[in-house]
């Protein structure tokens, strides 16, 4: 029964890789003195492309065929390669970002690149789960290294604030989350996500016991996702943390919440559909009325995008409780394309920001566009983006939503998903009416090293690449979800 | 004869306790990662009662890896409180508001 074949093994390389060179990088930052840390944020950068080089290495051309190995533990598919890829792609652009940020604020160090690789390998984890334990795993790997991240400030009393705030809402989440697992586990007497649909396929489980469970594991779920109304830690996180950590928790961690969705909802519990629609309706309706309204009275840009964030996971929801393919394949887009964009727009920040100044406040895009037209431009695209406006890529995501949300015959939820979007237009004009059209009140030139102003202006050129290029992109998540058996 | 269903019934209790742990407790936040941890302790009585009366190995496994997690997370929640505190000389929950979530 327990057997280990090593060929397995050749399957986890990526997933061996980036913790082996997590470890190297932990230890060999120690050697490494002060002014020659840029080295430190090389090997992560490489390890970051080493890892998705070994990810397409093992695809020999043609698609992968869904495999399952470490006795149920772990799966390898379509679905999680191409997820994993986007992971890592979106985390280097954070590397690059905030690596200018960082040194102004002496927090240029290991801890960080050490910390949100770990978060990384636990991301591929979630996204690779096949049985509950693993994603519980991956859950606390990702989590307890973005408890870390929020507090690596250490002298900043918001930052330990916020990180307190976060780790006790996280830390409850995740106990709800076990509630609810050990509660499925005693209805079906399993954790492996196979065995677990086919049981409650058959009729096999305890029914009042099991929709016990999945209520818990649904909150647990939301909190992940930060849909309301468990969204409470989102704002908070937010804002206190440097806005590094807020860049990378806002956009690689989407991804990761989706695929755990998909595997545990969709894999595991997919018998009990209709349940968990009526609680997705209900989160989805809510997040995107509460956030869409609520960004309107931010007058902090960080806290707006965190506002901004709740109606999307609102939109991504929509995709993930219409229970079809191309709503699974909507969201995915989705998620991908928000990761990109949120990574954007916090990239702008950072780079308005500079030693001793924060640019938190909307006041501080005044202007932006008589300082600096190419990156006002870069803004208006990523605001243009989330708002959903054409011919930018947000649109074509909205618009793969509501088209699977209506294909399931909910077309009052799209009505309310529109409504609410376009409610929601108005916060990301008002940035762009504030860069094009108000006095600038900052004067300060913005000199962006190279690296990041090559990143950030292909990250903006991207909201209209990725539209001309929506339909093969689409369609790789439509293969991706397939390969999930319904 | 002690059943199942008498460890489900502690498990809850345990469970709620730690809820209303974490939502009543106006005084310090090291209460917070007591009950915490009594969350995830609740959560391991299900699991071995289940094991046991299911005659299955998975949940026993299960708590292992709870366990291990359990203690990893009350050493970050620790070393974050001593932040908190290095920066506020307070670890009241009350006092803690400057955020407004």
């Amino acid at each position: 029964m327990m057997e280990f074949n090593t060929s397995e093994l050749t399957l986890l390389i990526p997933e061996m890789l980036l913790l082996t060179m997590a470890c190297v990088v932990l230890v060999a930052d120690l050697f490494i003195p002060e002014q020659r840390r840029g080295i430190t944020y090389l090997l992560s950068i490489a390890t970051l492309v080493f890892t998705a080089i070994a990810i397409l290495r093992l695809h020999d051309g043609s698609a992968i065929a869904t495999t399952v190995i470490m006795n149920g533990a772990f799966v390898r598919d379509q679905l999680g390669d191409v997820l994993k890829l986007c992971i890592l792609g979106v985390t280097g652009i954070v590397f690059v970002y905030s690596k200018a940020y960082l040194r102004e604020r002496n927090l240029f160090k290991g801890e960080f690149y050490v910390l949100c690789l770990f978060a990384v390998l636990g991301m591929m984890v979630i996204v690779s789960s096949a049985n509950m334990l693993s994603v519980y795993l991956g859950i606390e790997l990702l989590a307890l290294s973005s408890y870390t991240l929020v507090a690596l400030n250490r002298d900043s009393g918001v930052a330990s604030e916020s990180a307190m705030k976060y780790f006790v809402l996280g830390a409850m989440a995740s106990g709800m989350l076990l509630y609810g697992i050990s509660m499925i586990y005693g209805a079906t007497g399993t954790i492996d996500f196979q065995t677990m649909s086919e049981v409650i396929a058959a009729g096999g489980a305890n029914g009042m016991i099991l929709s016990f469970g999945l209520v818990f594991v649904v909150i647990g779920l939301a909190f992940k996702f930060g849909a309301v109304p468990f969204h409470m830690w989102l704002p908070d996180v937010y804002e206190g943390a440097p806005t590094a950590v807020t860049l990378f928790i806002s956009s690689a961690p989407k991804l990761a919440a989706v695929a755990m969705a998909l595997r545990l909802l969709d894999f595991g519990l997919g018998g009990l559909f209709e349940h968990w629609q009526q609680m997705l309706i209900i989160m989805a309706v809510l997040s995107l009325m509460l956030g869409n309204v609520v960004a309107i009275a931010q007058t902090n840009i960080k806290r707006m995008l965190a506002y901004s964030t709740i109606a999307h996971v609102g939109f991504m929801l929509l995709g993930i409780l219409s229970g079809s393919e191309t709503g699974y394949a909507a969201a995915m887009f989705y998620a991908i394309t928000y990761a990109i964009m949120s990574a954007g727009a916090f990239g702008v920040v950072i780079l308005l920001s500079r030693a001793g100044f924060e640019a938190e406040t909307l006041d501080d895009f005044a202007g932006l566009n008589r300082r600096n037209p190419w990156y006002a431009f870069v803004m208006l695209s990523m605001m243009a983006s989330l708002a959903g406006i054409p011919p930018f890529v947000g649109f074509f995501a909205k618009l793969q939503i509501i088209n699977a949300v209506v294909d399931v015959n909910l077309t009052w939820l799209a009505i309310v998903a529109v409504i609410f979007s376009v409610i929601g237009v108005f916060y990301y004009l008002r940035i762009i009416k504030l860069m094009y059209m108000d006095e600038p009140t900052d004067e300060h030139p913005i000199s962006p090293r190279v690296d990041m102003a090559a990143v950030l202006s292909i990250n903006g050129a991207l909201q209209l690449l990725l539209s001309i290029f929506a339909g093969p992109l689409i369609a790789v998540c439509v293969i991706a979800v397939s390969g999930i058996p319904g | 004869m002690i059943g199942l269903q008498h460890y489900l019934i502690l498990g809850a209790l345990l469970f709620c306790i730690s809820i209303a742990g974490i939502f009543l407790n106006r005084k310090n936040i090291i209460v917070l990662l007591m009950a915490i941890e009594l969350m995830l302790l609740s959560v391991n009585m299900n699991f071995v009662a289940f094991s046991r009366f299911l005659g299955n190995m998975d949940g026993q496994v299960f708590v292992f890896f709870v366990l291990t997690v359990a203690a990893a997370e009350a050493a970050i929640g620790l070393a974050i409180l001593i932040l908190v505190f290095r920066n506020r000389q307070t670890i009241n929950v009350a006092e803690i508001d400057t955020l407004k979530g």
